[in-house]
């Protein structure tokens, strides 16, 4: 960490862009369980650090006009996970997030900064992508809406550009109604990332009924695998293995001390097919 | 009160909160940050600059007692807790938010000391284990946690205690899996994990009777 570094804490948003592009070298902070880890061990050095947890509109879940929910990119997951809208319409996001860390680092780390840190192994970025979700950034440039499927790029890289601030994450009221498991191994069951994470989620309201297969940890970016999602549109939960098959087929998974890509391949398959009969 | 000159302390070597060493290239030096502070819970913000690395005036409240003092940005709660006010109940573990035991109340809910910045801090609560005693007299979680022999080597039981603290604050009748899901983001290397919910258990019937 910089001994040179400034901490900055602007009230609006407008404010924290401007400071932002004042600044080459600054970082936006938000619950920092992603970025202080990384500046103690010396792999980013910002000179300053903008602070956006005291900006209001961006600590709101607010409901949309479609029926669907926006949560501000600093709503830590502790409180996304008790809401009783996602609870209630968007249960796979809660899902996906009470496997994160552990419960008092939910009490700081945030959605926003999940998807902004662009980890492969980001629990909750598995059901945003799933769900449809678009990201709402500004910049000294405008507003933008990036959709969740044309954010993550790779390990750290997403679809921001330099200065670009993610303001909320907005769930579509076309997307209520999933409901599913988020099957996840890793090698102890709190305080660890996946070492593979397989979501499986239906919607029954509709004739035929929809699937969501989403996947962490088993490619360079969070994935939503469509062509299983088709296959069990078509055929129902009589495709569990083909869909099991095409889940495999679309991950890219590296070995790591958390699994050999071929474990993580075979656990892909085993987990689809679980999860696909499990909601039949 | 407490006002010293930021620079003190977090020297090379200094094992906790965020060390110096390697961390001395600077790009960029010398361009003068513009700092905004907004006081907690008002609209407004006052715009003052503030020339980059220098200490931040911040005023901490922990445990009721206010401090004020200059802190550099880098510096964690975890590191002025210890090191400037003298507080070493609050302990360094991993330092890298993954074990608790650097474990403290922020506005009545867990969090680790590590991973906040001092700056953070300001306008909020901070209590720590040594607010949890009075005087000399233990706690009802303490009490649980020695009448149920919830430790071994006790490196972790000060953020094991203020942890449970924290869950019952939100939860004064936890169910066992709700203790498990509390206690979840701290480790325990000696693996007292057994003890601990049974602490954590009793601590919850002590504050009842306490009338808290
Ligand atoms: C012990 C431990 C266990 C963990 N376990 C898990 C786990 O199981 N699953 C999991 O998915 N994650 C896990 N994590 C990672 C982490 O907690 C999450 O990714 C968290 O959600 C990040 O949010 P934050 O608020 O802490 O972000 P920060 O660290 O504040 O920010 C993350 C990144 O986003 C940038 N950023 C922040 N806000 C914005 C914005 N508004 N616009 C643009 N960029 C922005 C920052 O500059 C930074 O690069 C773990 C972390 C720790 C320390
Ligand atoms: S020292 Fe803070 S979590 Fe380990
Ligand atoms: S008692 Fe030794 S680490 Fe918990």
């Amino acid at each position: 960490m910089r001994s040179d570094l400034d901490y900055l804490v602007p009230s609006s948003v407008e404010e924290a862009v401007a400071l932002r592009a004042a600044s080459a070298g600054a970082a936006y902070l938000l619950g920092g369980t992603d970025l202080l880890p990384q500046m103690r061990a010396g792999r980013k050095a910002p000179g300053q650090l903008i602070d956006l947890k005291r900006i209001p509109p961006l600590r709101e879940i607010r409901e949309t006009a479609d029926g669907g929910l926006s949560i501000g990119a600093a709503v830590v997951m502790a409180d996304v996970e008790v809401h009783p809208a996602v609870l209630g319409r968007f249960p796979l996001l809660a899902e996906c997030i009470r496997t994160v860390g552990a419960w008092p680092l939910r009490q700081r780390a945030t959605l926003g900064g999940n998807v902004c840190n662009a980890s492969p192994a980001a629990d909750a970025a598995v059901a945003l992508l799933a769900l449809d979700a678009a990201f709402h950034v500004v910049s000294a440039e405008g507003r933008r809406s990036i959709p969740a499927g044309s954010f993550f790029r790779g390990p750290g890289q997403t679809a921001l550009l330099p200065g670009e601030l993610l303001t909320d994450l907005v769930l579509p009221g076309g997307a209520a109604g999933f409901r599913g498991r988020y099957l996840r191994l890793s090698r102890r069951k709190g305080m660890d990332l996946a070492t593979v994470g397989v979501l499986v989620g239906k919607s029954s309201g509709t004739a035929p009924d929809r699937w969501r297969i989403g996947l962490a940890a088993v490619a360079p970016t969070p994935l939503r695998v469509a062509a299983a999602e088709e296959r069990l549109e078509a055929k129902g939960a009589a495709a569990a293995e083909e869909a099991a098959a095409l889940a495999v087929a679309a991950c890219r998974p590296i070995s790591d001390l958390r699994g050999s890509a071929e474990y993580r391949r075979d656990m892909v398959g085993v987990l689809v097919r679980r999860g696909v009969v499990e909601l039949g | 009160m407490t006002e010293k000159d930021g620079k003190e302390g977090c020297g090379d070597g200094c094992p906790h909160g965020v060390s110096r060493r390697g961390f001395m290239t600077r790009v960029g030096a010398g361009t003068i940050g513009l700092g905004v502070a907004a006081a907690a819970g008002t609209a407004e913000a006052t715009v003052h600059e503030i020339p980059p690395g220098e200490p931040h005036r911040v005023t901490l409240t922990v445990n009721g007692t206010t401090h004020r003092l200059l802190v550099e940005p880098r510096e964690t709660l975890l590191y002025v807790l210890r090191e400037r006010l003298g507080m070493t109940a609050t302990k360094p573990g991993c330092e890298r938010g993954e074990c608790g035991a650097c474990t403290v109340l922020i506005d009545g809910a867990a969090r680790y000391a590590c991973l906040t910045l001092a700056v953070e801090a300001e306008g909020h609560e901070v209590t720590t284990l040594e607010g949890l005693t009075k005087g000399e007299e233990p706690g009802a979680v303490q009490r649980a946690f020695m009448d149920e022999d919830a430790l071994q080597c006790g490196y972790c039981t000060p953020g094991q205690i203020v942890a449970a603290e924290g869950l019952l604050r939100a939860r004064p009748d936890p169910t066992l899996e709700e203790i498990r899901t509390g206690m979840s983001g701290n480790l325990c290397r000696c693996g007292a994990y057994v003890h601990i919910f049974r602490a954590v258990k009793k601590a919850s019937v002590l504050r009842k009777d306490a009338g808290r």
